[in-house]
């Protein structure tokens, strides 16, 4: 139900490693339809890799002396000190607002409960843009720092700046602390509580509750959201670029496009792969010690009240609750806000209707193909107990930690390679041409978000398997039910909350999505995300304020849904 | 199984129209790396002029691939661009065919457009100094003074990656020779005010904002910013600066071009090369200047009004194409210098 779990690569097919160990001793399930569909699937969301791959190998590797030398030493440092400052922002904001929901009662409090989500719906690119301008030297914040202290010219006092590493991570972790306050809420919610209530009872303070028990319950969830935030921050592209900050994403891209070597830049971003599965390690080996506490956790009922904060406690917790709702959807929105207000006609051009109708139908059409080939997938790697096919599964992943331009390039040469393979087949043998199919289509856009996101729809409704009951389904086959039809009508029904999140997550990244889109997108096709790069005129985003204001609009409807259904699964479960 | 393969036409004919490629008559065609707003005023000149349409498809980053993956089957007609190296690797990659074309050939000189006819540039824009109307006097400052010890904490610029600045450092290497341009780029990011970064626009802000004194950027931008009636703190910037025309040891100031070039496989050639001509037409040329201040190709045109106030461009006769192929060179010494690192490292 959390459903923000990352997956991971090694085994882990959500029963515990007793029940999978008893049940090979007892049968080996061949199922060979579903062994040979998930390795298909598998093979096709790799080719966009695999494409990559071929073109990392065709290099010669003359980029590296240079490399080596000039770019990746500083380009890992900063990767890593960015990775870091990310992984204590959103940890901390996440771990600290989801704490403050679950043990305390204060104003405002339920509206918070979601509006903390609220800068899911902020592509970070946006984000960074807005920042830079909150924090400048003309924006609001250091006018207002200057009129109080009489300042005249930037000279005249010392402001952080905000182009800099750090300022990345501050941007970067108001947007995505969210994935983590998601995963701890609801451990917090519930598992964390009447362990919590244990400890209580046996004398222990709150303050030693929180760090000696609650923490370290909650930590694989934890883990979980930073891990995508990682991911996230890894394969972000216009945020660093914007505020200067030069990652390894960014020495890819400047190895392709200043140096014209687009064998390097794939050599590097595949090397990158590398660093994710360390962080997809880290992950699986977090989580490896959940199994232990989320067979218990149904079982509670107790809903226990929450302390309520007394006197100035409790708008201060609001305040602090607040920052950083304010942060990551606030600042974005005041400044694009601001922009629109003065473009208030470009909300009735057809040309953005159009976009935002596009940007709801890719994005809807990606979540359902999405959620429906992680669900196969997943129960592919159930029923076919083979370690082949959850590796396989797991790999099928990887492309989401790929930057969306690489791996819409590698898509690239996919799609135009069986479009053109395709038309010479049709035009030989049925004096027929097909053109390019795929390439330069809508499809074409569907296909690589899918690729891209399948790994956030199979994490999901990974950990919502793994929350129930090992041998659910073998209850209705004992009964006579098909395998397909047990899952179908018991697991299915109980995966709902996980299913849901699976697919607001893909719709709403798919809604943010620009690098692929652009590149593979056919004449006349605007997403909400092209069209604020089209009109943003000369690296201008003011221009494309309202597209802007959309999307985060656009990407907020699911957000809130999501939050609602979960709050209300949870009274129920309650 | 006439059905089937009936049903299995339509079932194509429909994935075709999904793919949105436009083949039908009176179209061209056109894959841009320059953002639609900046030359729909030409094409709509166009149309209005030749009944043809224009189908734009704007990508950010790789044209070239897309249209080296699409081979024949390519819908593209025309490819427009910024900057002369990306002009180059289109002709490199294989994607451009020659045009030998005599209406374009005598509105283009040939120091703008490629030898053998496989690109031609449209616009130009010169590489200047912005420099801060209150703080700085000189008059006069040249590239080799940006590294002079005098200018120490003064200078903003954007990322020494982006094509604009690599395009400059390529001159100066094609001026200098490696070694020299290499100690004045040291020189440069010694006197940087702070790390390289956003774009043009933004290192004239930050001279209105007091933490530098001159940086580097296009001309146009000037011109956008004084004009800018949306933002009024844009006017602010574009006013707080003078346009200063630093020159090579010739006396002459570094320009880079927009430019276009006909595809390969052109499905459209015919209307493709008529958008050609008309791209390079006085009539074109002047929306360009106008809107977006840009200084035409053509010799004899003027630029805009507001263009003319920064003073006289005494364009570079370097030849672009040996200015391109130092590209790769300047972006590693850039890196090697570390010019993006800022001042301090």
């Amino acid at each position: 139900m959390t459903g923000l779990h990352r997956p991971a690569l090694p085994y882990g097919s959500g029963v515990s490693p007793d029940a999978g160990r008893l049940a090979r001793a007892v049968k080996r399930p061949h199922h060979p339809g579903l062994r040979l569909g998930a390795l298909l699937v598998c093979a096709i969301v790799l080719l966009p890799v695999i494409s990559l791959a071929y073109v990392a190998l065709s290099g010669t590797g003359e980029d590296w002396p240079h490399l080596v030398r000039n770019v990746l030493p500083g380009a890992s440092v900063t990767t890593f000190n960015l990775l870091v400052m990310v992984a204590i922002g959103t940890s901390s904001i996440g771990v600290a607002s989801a704490w403050m929901m679950v043990a305390y009662e204060f104003p405002f409090r339920r509206t918070l409960s979601w509006a903390l989500v609220l800068p899911l719906s902020v592509p970070a690119y946006l984000a960074a843009y807005a920042f830079a301008e909150f924090f400048h030297f003309s924006g609001p914040v250091q006018t207002f720092y200057r009129s109080i202290f009489g300042f005249q010219s930037a000279r005249d006092y010392w402001f952080p700046d905000i182009r800099s590493t750090a300022g990345c991570a501050l941007v970067l972790s108001s947007v995505l602390y969210p994935y983590v306050y998601l995963t701890t809420r609801i451990v917090f919610l519930m598992q964390g509580r009447n362990i919590a209530d244990v400890a209580r009872t046996l004398g222990a303070k709150p303050g030693r509750v929180f760090w000696r028990v609650l923490l370290p319950v909650a930590r694989p969830a934890i883990v979980a959201g930073v891990a995508l935030a990682l991911m996230e921050t890894i394969n972000d592209i216009g945020a660093a670029e914007y505020l200067g900050v030069r990652t390894l994403t960014v020495a890819v891209y400047q190895t392709w496009l200043a140096r014209g070597s687009l064998e390097g830049g794939a050599q590097i971003a595949l090397i990158m792969l590398l660093l994710v599965f360390a962080i997809l390690g880290a992950e699986q080996w977090a989580r490896s010690n959940q199994r232990f506490h989320t067979g218990r956790a149904t079982h509670m009922k107790a809903h226990p009240p929450r302390v309520v904060l007394k006197g100035f406690r409790g708008p201060l917790a609001t305040l602090l609750v607040t920052l950083p709702v304010l942060l990551g959807f606030g600042i974005p929105v005041f400044v694009f806000g601001q922009y629109a207000m003065r473009r208030l006609d470009q909300f009735a051009s057809p040309e953005l209707a159009n976009a935002f109708f596009n940007t709801v139908m890719t994005a809807s059409t990606t979540a359902v193909i999405t959620v429906a080939l992680a669900l196969f997938l997943l129960n592919a790697t159930r029923l076919v107990r083979s370690p082949d096919v959850a590796v396989t599964v797991r790999l099928a992943s990887i492309g989401y930690a790929l930057p969306g331009g690489i791996l819409g390039l590698g898509l690239l040469f996919v799609l135009a390679r069986f479009d053109n393979t395709l038309d010479s087949f049709m035009r030989t043998y049925f004096d027929r041409s097909t053109g390019l199919l795929l390439m330069g289509s809508a499809a074409g856009i569907v296909i690589a978000c899918t690729i891209r996101f399948l790994a956030l729809a199979e994490g999901s409704i990974r950990s919502g398997l793994e929350k129930l009951p090992g041998r659910l389904d073998e209850a209705a086959r004992s009964l006579g039910r098909t395998p397909m039809q047990s899952a179908v009508s018991v697991l299915l029904p109980l995966l709902a909350p996980a299913i849901l999140t699976a697919a607001v997550l893909v719709f709403v990244d798919t809604a943010k999505e620009l690098s692929a889109t652009i590149l593979l997108r056919p004449f006349g096709f605007s997403t909400l995300a092209t069209h604020v790069y089209e009109n943003a005129s000369r690296s201008q985003p003011q221009d494309g304020a309202a597209a802007a204001l959309v999307i985060i609009a656009t990407a907020l409807v699911p957000v809130l849904v999501l939050s609602r259904a979960l709050a209300r699964d949870r009274e129920a479960t309650l | 199984m006439n059905t089937i393969r009936n049903s299995a036409a339509a079932a194509f004919a429909a994935a075709s129209l999904f793919g949105g490629t436009a083949y039908a008559d009176g179209v061209v065609n056109i894959y841009t790396y320059r953002q639609p707003a900046l030359i729909q005023p030409v094409l709509d000149a166009f149309t209005a002029d030749t009944g043809i349409k224009t189908e734009v498809l704007f990508l950010d980053k790789g044209l070239e691939e897309r249209v080296q993956s699409e081979g024949t089957n390519s819908p593209v007609d025309v490819i427009m661009t910024v900057d002369i190296s990306r002009l180059t690797k289109a002709k490199e990659a294989g994607i451009t065919q020659a045009l030998v074309d005599d209406v374009v050939n005598a509105e283009i000189p040939a120091e703008y457009r490629d030898p053998e006819g496989h690109w031609f540039g449209l616009t130009k824009r010169a590489r200047v100094v912005y420099a801060s109307k209150d703080r700085v006097k000189d008059t006069a400052i040249t590239y080799a003074d940006l590294a002079d010890p005098k200018w120490k904490g003064k200078i903003c610029i954007r990322s020494g990656q982006h094509d604009y600045n690599l395009a400059l450092f390529s001159a100066a290497i094609e001026h200098w020779g490696p070694e020299k341009t290499e100690e004045w780029m040291k020189g440069l990011k010694a006197n940087l005010a702070k790390k390289p970064d956003g774009g043009d626009r933004p290192q004239a802000g930050a001279i209105f904002a007091g933490e530098c004194d001159i940086a580097l950027g296009n001309t146009y931008y000037v011109g956008l910013m004084r004009t800018n009636e949306k933002e009024p703190q844009e006017k602010e910037w574009g006013n707080a600066i003078n346009v200063i025309f630093p020159t090579f040891e010739n006396g002459k100031t570094h320009v880079n071009i927009s430019g276009a070039a006909l595809a390969k496989n052109a499905p459209n050639r015919d209307n493709a090369v008529k958008l050609l001509q008309f791209l390079a037409s006085d009539k074109a040329q002047q929306i360009y200047a106008e809107k977006n201040y840009e200084y035409p190709v053509e010799p004899g045109l003027e630029p805009s009004a507001e263009v003319k106030s920064f003073g006289e461009l005494n364009a570079d006769t370097l030849s672009l194409s040996e200015v391109a192929s130092h590209r790769k060179e300047a972006s590693e010494m850039v890196d090697r210098v570390g010019l993006d690192d800022g001042p301090s490292s």
